[in-house]
């Protein structure tokens, strides 16, 4: 046991298992299978996604790997360690931010760091001095003397984040970090990602926004009901979905067909009428040329729609309104699934709290 | 994300938002220390207990005016009726009220376990590699606080109103030192159905069911002498009945040796039993 508290970098880089590798996970909360037989592997050193709605078993999933909750089938091993029998030496490589808060609300932010790294094992001064560190670290220091309970959600997000570091983890679980945040929180909870992966941490994140997995993963994994349907790059999961759209409002119905001709000519896609007479959208694929260069797909979309616009106009198309989309979380699962992402079992991962 | 946002956010928040520096500082890789032992990491979660205290005053109310009000209500009530006189019978009724106030007080540890869960804090807990009870026991240490605080206001109360222990000063000390390690005990009931209950209220009233029969139906406020044959025979096996006489015993001067193991019995069954399926439960959630 001693030697995995003192494991440090060097040890952990020395072996190469992966930092997730699992086969067939099952997990059921009554007649319900949260999982059911997921297959992961997840490289070190960078950032995992899993992408799916509501009840699709993110929370599960995470909650197993980090030892909260007994799988009832299958393999799952971190870092080689299995999460059953080896439960204590996963625990110390790995932390979890979950979806609520996991600190204690009635204590202050200062205390509750303190109170974990004493239980980590720090001495009283060490704990402290670390405490603060992470206080400032992460623009707490202020709030430092407060109860949690009294914390905004960007607050408590960061509070959280700085325990699950409080050790520095080879494995950071963030189950849907800014699920309720504002934009500027959520943009700040991305930038500590990637500086958590920056020092050499691998985090696993779950995600319902194909944005927030588009702009952190390295990898994604797509998750319907309890199962992985789709695995790989931002870029190949887009290109099979399709990089976005553009949405145009002419200001002459009558021209609408002509239209609609010219951009599938020049974006090669499919232009769909939509139910108002003067709008048209098309939906443009990842596999098209404007793709093959490899660059991000919102520059893309953004360049074959300011080509398009520029075709309409020298064909004398007015064009009053246009907006660019980035295919939703709905249009993923629409295109991989044949159905529409539904709020299939919010009470799955109710169960798993 | 570009550092123009960035910057913008950092702007808007008044220099309250992240530092990338100190995080990449904080982040670089250091020498772990070697995990807690037991004792260690219970002490911590009693620290934690005690700081609840300190920022949720009111959660003391239980062991400062209930004590009381159960005091002065029963000695006033039964005092002329059972025993003659006030005085006579706070002299029969004090040790016995001190029991019934600390062991109504454990249920409390109950909801205090089941409020952490449904808040999430748990997770945080049973994460962090250390001795698994560790978080049970703290609960029990920060609770065993509140059950001395309960038995000394009662005491005091006690004193004022002319209660006499003929046990003296250690007897005194003695009984209220076998109460508190008796509720300690006592208390692994409650850290199961804190567990296992799906609410607050719930784990409220699956205590009161099982609290308040052991209380009212023993030798705190009557004589069983007095109660049927049928009832008699579950006071006699009643552990908070044995816990009375022997916290009585040790007041007046008095100890049953009888007592003395029952309670002991009691004390480590339950510990024994209870101890082991709060943490099957707490690893299985």
């Amino acid at each position: 046991m001693k030697g995995d508290t003192f494991m440090g970098k060097d040890a952990l880089m020395s072996d190469d298992h992966p930092a997730v590798e699992t086969s067939g996970l099952i997990k059921r909360f009554g007649d319900v299978r949260a999982l059911d037989g997921v297959d992961l592997t997840v490289p070190r050193g960078a950032v995992y996604g899993i992408l799916g709605p509501n009840g699709a078993g993110k929370t599960t999933c995470v909650r197993v790997l980090a030892t909260l909750l007994r799988p009832d089938g299958g393999q799952a091993r971190v870092f080689g360690h299995d999460v059953r029998r080896e439960a204590d030496a996963v625990r110390t490589r790995v932390s979890l931010t979950g979806q609520y808060a996991s600190l204690d609300e009635d204590l202050t932010g200062v205390e509750n760091l303190v109170l974990l790294g004493r239980l980590l094992g720090h001495g009283k001064r060490a704990a402290r001095e670390r405490a603060g560190r992470l206080l400032e670290a992460f623009g707490l220091t202020e709030a430092a003397g407060r109860q949690v309970k009294n914390y905004s959600g960007g607050m408590r997000r960061r509070i959280d984040i700085a325990a699950s570091i409080f050790n520095t983890p080879d494995l950071l679980f963030l189950d849907e970090p800014t699920t309720g945040l504002d934009p500027r929180s959520r943009s700040q909870v991305w930038d500590i990602v990637r500086l958590v992966v920056a020092q050499g941490t691998t985090v696993l994140l779950t995600t319902q926004y194909l944005e927030e997995a588009d702009r952190l993963a390295d990898r994604i994994a797509v998750i319907d009901r309890g199962r992985v349907i789709a695995e790989g790059t931002p870029g190949e999961l887009k290109s099979s979905v399709g990089a976005g759209s553009v949405h145009v409002r002419l200001r002459d119905a009558a021209r609408r067909e002509e239209a609609r001709g010219l951009l599938a000519r020049v974006l090669g896609a499919d232009v769909v009428l939509e139910a108002e007479p003067v709008a048209l959208t098309a939906r443009l694929t990842g596999a098209s040329d404007l793709n093959a260069a490899g660059a991000s797909s919102d520059l893309n979309a953004a360049g074959a729609a300011s080509r398009a616009l520029a075709e309409l106009a020298d064909a004398g198309i007015i064009v009053d309104d246009f907006s660019l989309g980035q295919p939703s979380l709905d249009e993923v699962f629409l295109t991989l699934t044949g159905h529409p992402a539904e709020d299939a079992g919010g009470d799955t991962e109710q169960e798993a709290a | 994300m570009t550092t123009a946002t960035r910057g913008a956010a950092r702007e808007a928040a008044g220099g309250a938002a992240p530092s990338p520096e100190l995080i990449a500082a904080v982040l670089a890789p250091g020498a772990r220390p070697p995990r807690p032992g037991a004792l260690s990491a219970s002490l911590t979660f009693g620290w934690r207990a005690m700081l609840k205290f300190k920022h949720v005053p009111e959660q003391l109310f239980d062991v400062t005016a209930f004590p009381i009000m159960l005091t002065l209500m029963f000695t006033y009530l039964f005092g002329g009726a059972l025993a003659g006189s006030t005085g006579e019978y706070l002299q029969f009724l004090l040790p016995g009220i001190m029991v019934m106030s600390v062991v109504m007080t454990t249920m409390y540890t109950g909801v205090s376990v089941n409020t952490d869960i449904a808040k999430g804090v748990f997770d945080r807990f049973r994460s962090i590699p250390m001795w698994r009870p560790a978080p049970m026991v703290g609960y029990l240490l920060g609770d065993m606080f509140r059950y001395t605080m309960a038995s000394l206001v009662i005491l005091t109360l006690g004193l004022i109103l002319g209660f006499r222990p003929d046990g003296g000063a250690a007897g005194t000390a003695a009984g209220i030192l076998v109460l508190v390690a008796f509720s300690f005990a006592f208390s692994w009931v409650w850290t199961m159905v804190g567990l296992l209950m799906r609410t607050d209220k719930a784990v409220i009233g699956v205590s009161m069911l099982v609290v308040f029969p052991l209380t009212f139906l023993s030798n705190i406020l009557v004589k069983p002498e007095t109660m049927p044959g049928w009832l008699q025979a579950f006071v006699d096996v009643n552990p908070i009945a044995h816990l009375v006489a022997l916290v009585r015993g040790l007041m007046d001067g008095s100890v049953e040796g009888d007592a003395v193991v029952w309670v002991t019995g009691w004390g480590v069954g339950l510990i024994a039993v209870f101890g082991p399926l709060t943490m099957w439960l707490y690893n299985r959630k």
